[in-house]
């Protein structure tokens, strides 16, 4: 019995210390005052004026136009690297994997000058189109790291058996092997999606002038200080994403068999 | 059979170029870059300028902060990660989406915003400050110190610590358990012995992807840490955003590596099934 | 019988209020192989870990050598456990895994040492000492579970399904092996398995379960030859179970045709279940036995063919070792020492009856 209260104090503990700062956040969103040092009555004017403020906006759809092609274009390329990876020797399987693993274990910063460095060099023109070839690049090994296990459990019969009844190659990938790596994919997107989207490090550093991510414009703003509206903004994504997540939740909680 | 092969190469080949043109040729320019002076020609000075008494300063204070942060987390994520792995004690509560509030939700609300949240919360006259006021209790400055810094790299990187013990945790059979207790062990000794040497593998990932982090980062000690504390983060930084001098911020990040391939070198000793228990 | 050691008195536990044992009554003597019988789900893995103090009953009292222990932790009571999966601890080597009672016990080196060489001499396995548990086969992780348990000198040694995970030949040398250790050790063996083979093999004692409910205790021969109820006698070994009507004390009718046996007391025309093994049914030629009918299939076993006969409407599993073509007109007799009467359950639910050990 104490044992339990103890446990339910120290997760409470820790779920106060993660939430604190996202508390702050939510509280600030309605404040009227501008600084966040004091508190000047309840309003939900930055709501509105969030919608108004262009720049703001554009960030945002900056941001979430980048998550998206980077995380469906590493969910693609990444997705037939797997199939590819499993089919190599054991010792080209391990020179691959070694080189997918760089950008998750190298530091972000490293990462950042580096595709800097590179894109500089090529002649690129920082912009959209830089910051979406790095996220690519770090997003892909999220996806493998989801799919490979998949493929690793693939039963290669089955394939075979499409064949056999008279599927061509192309049918039998899409209508039996795809299928069975659909969640392995699916959790790798998300991944991949919610890295992209809270990346700041390695934006910061491939990004051109002018053009921002909702994480760039936020830390240039540091200094100046945060307009309310990206609290606003913040807030509204949080509580979105907490929605979505009780909802899909709530539908295999139902279905869950009690272990024993 | 030999159709069937040619395929599989043509489906490497895309990912084959991606590798090498957006991995292993950008960290042949950091080596380039890092190894050459302005010229072109062949140095080693970027490299050992991190002797310099600033750089040193900035490293120490990195790896300093860094350890102890990966210490912190360390202490606070095991316990955590035992209560959310423990099978009996969490039945009624859906450990699925336990863990997605705790690790996965946060990452929604901008990392930038949740660290300069602590701001409002740790400033003199913050949200910590009053209640601590009001409890007549000794007020709390550490805004713009190395505590601050601390407590923004537990905060950030806490998650990455419990997610890999969790996982190791969970996949301990738990008749293993049984057996310790069968064969005499009370709860300390079968801890010491078997849950603790079984679940080490993921203590070291956990470890690594903490620390690399931790070490690296540029932004907490900025958010934080006022402006008076660099860490090695922020000098390469600085050297690539307002210096330009890229061979310098290359060399100084060929150190930062050095130090990377040494946390894995240790990891792979310590934890030699290599077992990726990262996610 | 040797003096009784342990003793289950009125256990029920609930899982998420499914009801897994009810009111359990069970003694277990000293020196004694017992064998928990039954279907998944039975509870006698529950039993079993209630044995070992890993589960803790929602009532009633578990007694060692007269202590009360039903609240004993498992590291403090007589007895260890050989886990379904071997459960050996992957990180340490063999000579580590069945040292760890000891060392917990803090022992010294060389009894250890010498503890170890026994143990492994015993199961057959020396010169194993250096090797981690992964790189052994099935069989081998097993008896090393097992050494690793009985080097601590437990009272009773419990077993949980330990043969479950091995091919049926390795199943049946471990068999052997286990009933040599328990002679050998003379300590009490609890063993849990849903393998009837195994249970009639090693058993001195089978405890038969089903639902939560002792069906039958016995000796395997009792167990075998006198089912008490239908549940027991279709679960051990193959059997004809058909509704009868018992005429009088020592004459039943079955299927139309009356037949003698040996059983009385049931009074007069009493709706009953009947049981006939299959080895027991004898096929003769038309007009010499008591019900006539036609062989429908046939299979060579091997020692005996195996063959299905229509007749009185009800399709009789016969085990025999001359042979009849399918389509031949045969009679069947069974002799009357055969013939095992049954009560009928008088409900759905008493199909699981609740029995005391007399």
């Amino acid at each position: 019995m104490i044992r339990t209260t103890v446990k339910k104090i120290y997760m409470a503990l820790i779920f106060i210390f993660l939430y604190a700062p996202i508390g702050t956040l939510i509280v600030l969103s309605f404040n009227a005052s501008r600084t966040r040092a004091k508190w000047g009555g309840f309003t939900l004017k930055w709501y509105t004026a969030l919608l108004e403020n262009r720049e703001i906006m554009q960030a945002l759809w900056n941001t979430l136009l980048i998550a998206l092609l980077s995380s469906l274009t590493a969910v693609v390329i990444g997705t037939v690297a797997c199939i590819a990876i499993q089919g190599m020797s054991r010792q080209k399987r391990a020179i691959f994997m070694g080189i997918t693993n760089i950008p998750m274990l190298n530091a972000d910063i490293v990462t950042g000058i580096s595709l800097m460095l590179l894109f500089i060099s090529l002649g690129l023109k920082f912009g959209l189109g830089t910051i979406l070839l790095a996220h690519i690049t770090f997003n892909i090994p999220y996806v493998i790291l989801s799919v490979m296990p998949r493929i690793k459990q693939l039963n290669p019969s089955i394939y075979e058996a499409a064949l056999d009844l008279g599927a061509t190659p192309l049918r039998a990938f899409f209508q039996v092997v795809l299928p069975d790596l659909l969640p392995g994919i699916l959790s790798g997107f998300l991944m991949a999606f919610t890295m992209s989207l809270d990346d700041f490090i390695i934006t910061h550093f491939t990004k051109g002038a002018g053009v921002d991510t909702l994480s760039t414009k936020i830390y240039t703003e540091v200094k100046k200080g945060i307009k309310p509206e990206m609290y606003a903004l913040s807030t509204l994504i949080f509580v979105t994403v907490l929605i979505l997540l009780m909802l899909v939740n709530r539908t295999p909680e139902e279905k869950r068999i009690p272990d024993k | 059979m030999k159709n069937h092969k040619l395929s599989r190469q043509m489906m490497a080949a895309p990912y084959t170029a991606w590798i090498i043109l957006f991995i292993v040729v950008p960290l042949g320019m950091v080596f380039y870059y890092g190894l050459t002076d302005k010229t072109g020609a062949f140095t080693l000075e970027n490299v050992l300028d991190i002797m310099s008494a600033e750089h040193a300063k900035a490293l120490w204070y990195a790896l300093g902060l860094s350890l102890i942060s990966t210490l912190i987390c360390f202490l606070l994520a095991y316990p955590l990660a035992m209560i959310l792995a423990d099978r009996e004690g969490n039945a009624k509560l859906n450990r699925h989406s336990l863990i997605l509030l705790i690790f996965i939700l946060p990452m929604w609300m901008n990392f930038l915003l949740r660290t300069l949240a602590w701001q409002t919360l740790l400033e003199k006259t913050g949200v910590i400050n009053r209640i601590l006021e009001f409890f007549h209790l000794p007020s709390l400055q550490i805004i713009n110190t190395p505590y601050a810094i601390i407590l923004g790299m537990v905060y950030n990187f806490l998650p990455f610590m419990v997610l890999p013990i969790y996982n190791a945790l969970v996949k301990i059979d738990p008749n293993v358990i049984s057996a310790a207790q069968d064969l005499g062990a009370n709860r300390l000794q079968t801890f010491l012995r078997i849950t603790f040497p079984l679940s080490l593998g993921g203590v070291i990932s956990g470890i690594t992807m903490v620390f690399i982090p931790a070490l690296t980062t540029f932004v907490i000690s900025k958010l934080l840490g006022g402006s008076k504390i660099l860490l090695i983060g922020n000098v390469i930084e600085e050297e690539f955003t307002l210096a330009s001098n890229w061979h310098l911020g290359s060399g100084l990040s060929i150190v930062l590596m050095l130090f990377i391939i040494l946390n894995m070198v240790v990891s792979a000793i310590f934890d030699k099934e290599g077992e990726g228990n990262m996610l | 019988m040797q003096k009784e050691l342990i003793n289950l008195i009125d256990i029920s536990k609930s899982f998420t209020k499914e009801k897994v044992l009810d009111e359990l009554n069970l003694n277990i003597h000293e020196n004694e192989f017992l064998t928990l019988l039954g279907p998944s789900g039975c509870g006698k893995t529950t039993t079993l870990r209630i044995l070992g103090g890993f589960i803790t009953p929602d009532s009633g009292r578990v007694m060692f050598d007269g202590q009360d222990i039903t609240n004993l932790p498992p590291n403090l009571r007589q007895l260890n456990t050989v886990f379904q999966k071997y459960a050996l601890f992957p990180h340490m080597n063999i000579a580590d895994n069945i040292a760890f009672g000891l060392k917990i016990k803090n022992k010294s080196k060389s009894y250890i040492q010498d503890k170890i060489q026994y143990a492994l001499k015993l199961v057959n396995l020396d010169g194993y000492e250096k090797r981690m548990p992964d790189s052994l086969s099935g069989g081998q992780q097993q008896r090393i579970a097992i050494a690793r348990a009985i080097v601590n000198e437990p009272r009773v040694l419990l077993l949980d399904e330990p043969l479950g995970a091995l091919d049926l030949k390795l199943r049946q040398d471990m068999q052997y092996e286990l009933i040599r250790l328990k002679n050998e050790l003379g300590i009490t063996f609890v063993y849990v398995t849903h393998d009837q083979e195994e249970a009639l093999t090693m058993s001195d004692t089978i405890v038969v379960m089903n639902q939560g409910y002792i069906q039958q205790i016995g000796t395997p021969e009792n167990i075998y030859n006198e089912p008490e109820n239908a549940f027991v006698a279709d679960f051990i070994g193959d059997s004809n179970i058909i509704d009868g009507i018992m005429l009088e004390d020592r004459l039943v009718a079955i299927l139309g045709a009356k037949f003698a046996c040996v059983d009385t007391g049931f009074g007069q025309h009493t709706p009953v279940d009947v049981v006939i093994r299959p080895e027991d049914v004898e096929l003769v030629s038309p007009g010499e036995g008591t019900l006539p009918g036609i062989v429908t299939h046939l299979i060579f076993k091997g020692v005996h063919y195996e063959m299905e006969v229509m007749a009185g409407g009800f399709e009789w599993l016969v085990h025999s070792t001359s042979m009849f073509a399918v389509g031949t007109q045969v009679d069947i007799r069974v002799d009357p020492f055969n013939i095992q009467i049954m009560n009928k359950p008088e409900s759905e639910d008493e199909e699981a009856v609740s029995l005391e050990e007399s």
